[in-house]
């Protein structure tokens, strides 16, 4: 009897013993490892170094690990849209929402080792915001509220509205607005153009043009113990073909931008565990935009019978499968805050899943606006293969089925934006990819007055309601405008028609970790958190 | 022979210039600028403001006869300015991937004047046998696979047997040699086996019609040995046709391997000047043309010297 006590108590000592050591084994799994080299290959490289004058992923991807900004999107949020700190230590907002403070972290040292302090902030946001002759801010617009900035003591920096605006925080952890030092700006403000000097996780080590760009870890980083890699290398490689083979081969673990459905199944059946599919609506998207002085789009039941004329939910599950896009949403990407919940999005023109009742409705307004046996138009389209080709020639067939005949145009990428400028269309797709889910950005372009309003349509109402959305401090109030406005843009004017939000699908190889996908390619590129299992 | 290489070197200063002519005003022609491009981002919007800032910068408001006299004062001093879409002088942006360009052409020509010199004098002097058709479905074979069919085979043939790709990035021959062979030995070989075709093809032709001339005969009835013959009195001879499609491919080849370079990720000219373009990178493209025509230029001119000394009756006309 003693003996099986003793047998039995051995018994659970060691499940225990191999419980503990299996526990510590899966946890020292997810602890983040020091060392390795990240590769990552970028489609596209940089124009020039300058994030407050740029306007591209080439730019963001292989240069903002260099860099730190005031705010950051949390990298752990897969929305994408939950403000943190990234050199503030903490906030503060005052009650009418009229000043904002900052109190940074102290011991921040640029890669030249001296001290960051908030006369940097000042000069960054100073430039982006106020830009000195000479230099183009493509972001000030949205810093429109801001009246002032000061640097009250070296680790306060304090923002001044003019009015209160809802988006600013989220606003102020742009990925594009990277601290620069200040005593460089004051001798040159085009030094950062050519130049790299931040304080972030990574300094750099070389750029070699249309080669590759190489980082190495920032061994004095201010946040202690990050980053974890030793370095990164991004190789600039612009056929999507070899991408796929450069993640395939293990040149390279990850590419940030996206892969294309059957790029991803193709990673996925060659390489099985060996690759990590991580996938996200997109905050990039495809529009149709209608030219409001031309007949017949002048006439909303027009615009109105092209929009009841697409079947989203057929199409969605079709193009899904060979092109970037997939969810069918309103005018904010699906899952976040501001998202039009679905039973509501129904009701838009064009969005419900009875498609021969919408399509019925959409001859009676021809009918109504006296083109019942439909009409020809020029539908524009912009040469680029995805996904723009695809989208096209489903918006084609859609409209077909109204008795519409369309015939496409496919104007080369480069010459298409001039074209959509100088209002050279009857119908084009449009297209906007933002930088953080947010009403106030995404929806701008929208307003009477904005250079990119192409159709050139004219509505106060909706310059009004945009107007509230942005001032608005309650979210729950927001949320009303921001519906008002969809159901206006969408549905009651149809000024432009939303086609697909596009579908982001990153495959990497398994063993980086400490990544998380967000509906933004611009986002949470600085690798801080990045790591490699081996 | 001095007088007749003076004026090709003079002739090809007025060529330079009509190239220089022709590639500025017909670029402009094309819809589009470099501005509004960089700009307009994927946001797809830009103020008008901003526009007409950065169109000054570039001075692209310039009038256009004003625009061409800045930039070709320019030239004529060697200063080819800046590239409108980096900002970086364009010597920057050309000289490393000039340097790749170079080296898969030199390497791409080496091996089909290996290949195409023997197998085409070898077909020639066997010709109608199983040997001259071995090497006439060689070169055929050659001629009808594009180089960048050919490279995407080798690179769908290490990735699926071997789970292997050539390095994706350039490192030159002086920093580590294997590195370099290891990635430009591949596009070298696709290009070379598709230009020693043209060659092979040449050379057989060239010496067959050289083999029936009356002085071979003679120098065959005067007992020569049939290698003095090939060597010193057929091939010198037969060399002019294959020294001009060897000279002007090598010249093509330098701005020429747009897709082969795609298919490799190759850093090199052709790339870069397709880059350009759908930037509207107006001081690129137009540096990158006067390079690639200035290398033509060159090439022909150096042919123009050898077809002298190939042939004494050329000097002397």
């Amino acid at each position: 009897m003693r003996h099986r006590t003793m047998w039995l108590s051995a018994l659970v000592a060691l499940t225990l013993v191999v419980s503990a050591a299996w526990g510590t084994a899966a946890f020292a799994q997810d602890k983040p490892r020091r060392g390795g080299e990240l590769v990552f290959v970028v489609p596209s490289e940089p124009p020039s170094y300058d994030a407050h004058q740029e306007e591209t992923f080439g730019l963001i991807h292989p240069t903002a690990p260099h860099y730190n900004t005031l705010m950051r999107v949390d990298p752990f949020d897969k929305t994408g849209t939950k403000p943190v700190g990234d050199l503030a230590e903490s906030w503060n907002i005052s009650k009418d929402g009229l000043i904002y403070t900052f109190k940074l972290h102290k011991g921040v040292k640029f890669h030249d080792g001296s001290e960051m302090t908030s006369k940097d902030v000042k000069a960054s946001y100073d430039r982006i915001i106020f830009p000195p002759p000479g230099i183009k801010s493509l972001r000030k617009d949205a810093y429109a509220a801001v009246e002032v900035v000061e640097a009250p003591d070296p680790y306060t920096v304090r923002f001044r509205l003019k009015y209160a605006e809802s988006s600013m925080l989220l606003n102020l952890a742009s990925p594009w607005n990277w601290i620069y030092k200040a005593d460089i700006l004051a001798k040159d403000q085009h030094w950062y153009e050519t130049h790299i000097m931040g304080t972030g996780p990574f300094t750099f080590v070389e750029h070699i043009k249309g080669s590759e760009w190489v980082g190495k870890r920032n061994p004095n980083y201010w946040d202690k113990g990050k980053p974890y890699l030793d370095g990164y290398r991004a190789l600039f490689v612009k056929s999507s073909a070899q991408q796929v083979a450069a993640v395939r081969a293990g040149r390279a673990h990850i590419q940030f931008r996206s892969f294309s459905p059957p790029e991803r199944d193709q990673l996925v059946s060659a390489l099985g565990d060996k690759i990590t599919v991580q996938e996200s609506p997109w905050d990039c998207l495809n529009f149709v935009s209608m030219h409001h002085e031309k007949k017949p789009f002048d006439d909303k039941r027009v615009r109105r019978a092209l929009s009841l004329a697409l079947d989203r939910y057929e199409g969605s599950k079709n193009l899904s499968k060979i092109t970037l896009v997939k969810d069918v949403g309103g005018i904010q990407v699906p899952g976040t805050p501001y998202a039009t919940p679905p039973a509501e999005l129904e009701k838009l023109a064009g969005y419900g899943h009875d498609i021969a009742a919408n399509r019925a409705e959409a001859r009676r307004l021809l009918k109504e606006a006296g083109v019942p046996d439909g009409f020809s138009f020029t539908f524009k389209n912009r040469g680029i293969p995805h996904p723009y080709e695809p989208l096209g020639i489903w918006l084609i067939d859609q409209w077909r089925q109204i008795g519409l005949n369309v015939k496409q145009e496919i104007v080369e990428a480069s010459a298409y934006h001039p074209m959509l400028k100088r209002g050279d269309f009857e119908v084009a797709m449009d297209f906007q990819c933002g930088f953080i889910v947010e009403p106030d950005l995404d929806l701008a372009r929208f307003v009477s007055h904005s250079d990119a309003n192409y159709g050139k349509h004219k509505d106060k109402e909706i310059d009004e309601l945009y107007r509230k959305q942005s001032r608005a401090a309650d979210p729950e109030e927001r949320k009303k405008y921001v519906r008002a406005l969809e159901k206006r843009l969408l549905d009651d004017e149809a000024h432009v028609i939303y086609t697909l939000q596009w579908h982001r699908i990153i495959a990497h190889s398994s063993k980086v970790k400490g990544w998380t996908i967000t509906p933004s390619h611009y986002l949470n590129n600085q690798l801080d958190t990045v790591w490699l299992t081996e | 022979m001095w007088k007749y290489l003076l004026k090709r070197f003079l002739l090809m200063f007025p060529t330079l210039f009509g190239v220089a002519v022709v590639t500025f005003f017909l670029i402009r022609v094309i819809p589009g600028d470099v501005v509004e491009l960089r700009l307009a981002g994927d946001r797809g919007s830009v103020s008008d403001d901003l526009l007409r800032q950065e169109r000054a910068r570039f001075g692209l408001d310039q009038p256009i006869w004003k625009q061409f006299v800045v930039w070709t004062t320019g030239v004529a001093r060697l200063d080819f300015g800046t590239s409108m879409w980096t900002g970086s002088p364009i010597w920057d942006e050309i000289k490393l991937r000039f340097a790749l360009s170079l080296q898969v052409a030199l390497m791409a020509t080496v091996i089909a004047v290996l290949l195409a010199l023997p197998l085409g004098v070898l077909a020639a002097l066997k010709q109608d046998t199983w040997v001259d058709y071995a090497v006439r479905i060689f070169s055929i074979a050659g001629l009808a696979m594009p180089s960048f069919w050919l490279g995407i085979v080798f690179i769908l043939a290490f990735l699926i047997i071997f789970r292997w790709l050539p390095p994706m990035v350039y490192t030159p021959f002086w920093v580590n040699p294997w590195q370099n062979m290891l990635q430009l030995i591949w596009p070298a070989l696709a290009v070379g086996y598709r230009y020693s075709a043209v060659a092979t093809r040449m050379t057989r032709s060239a010496m067959l019609e050289v083999l029936r001339e009356d002085y071979v005969r003679t120098a065959r009835a005067k007992g020569l040995v049939q290698r003095l013959i090939l060597v010193r009195h057929a091939l010198k001879n037969a060399m002019l046709p294959v020294v001009t499609v060897v000279a002007l491919e090598f010249a093509f080849l330098i701005g020429g391997l747009v897709v082969t370079e795609q298919v490799f990720n190759l850093n090199g000219i052709g790339l870069l000047l397709v880059q350009a373009v759908s930037h509207r990178d107006y001081t690129l493209i137009q540096a990158l043309v006067m390079l690639v025509a200035g290398i033509f230029i060159v090439v022909n001119f150096m042919m123009d010297a050898m077809y002298a000394w190939l042939d004494p009756r050329i000097r002397y006309r």
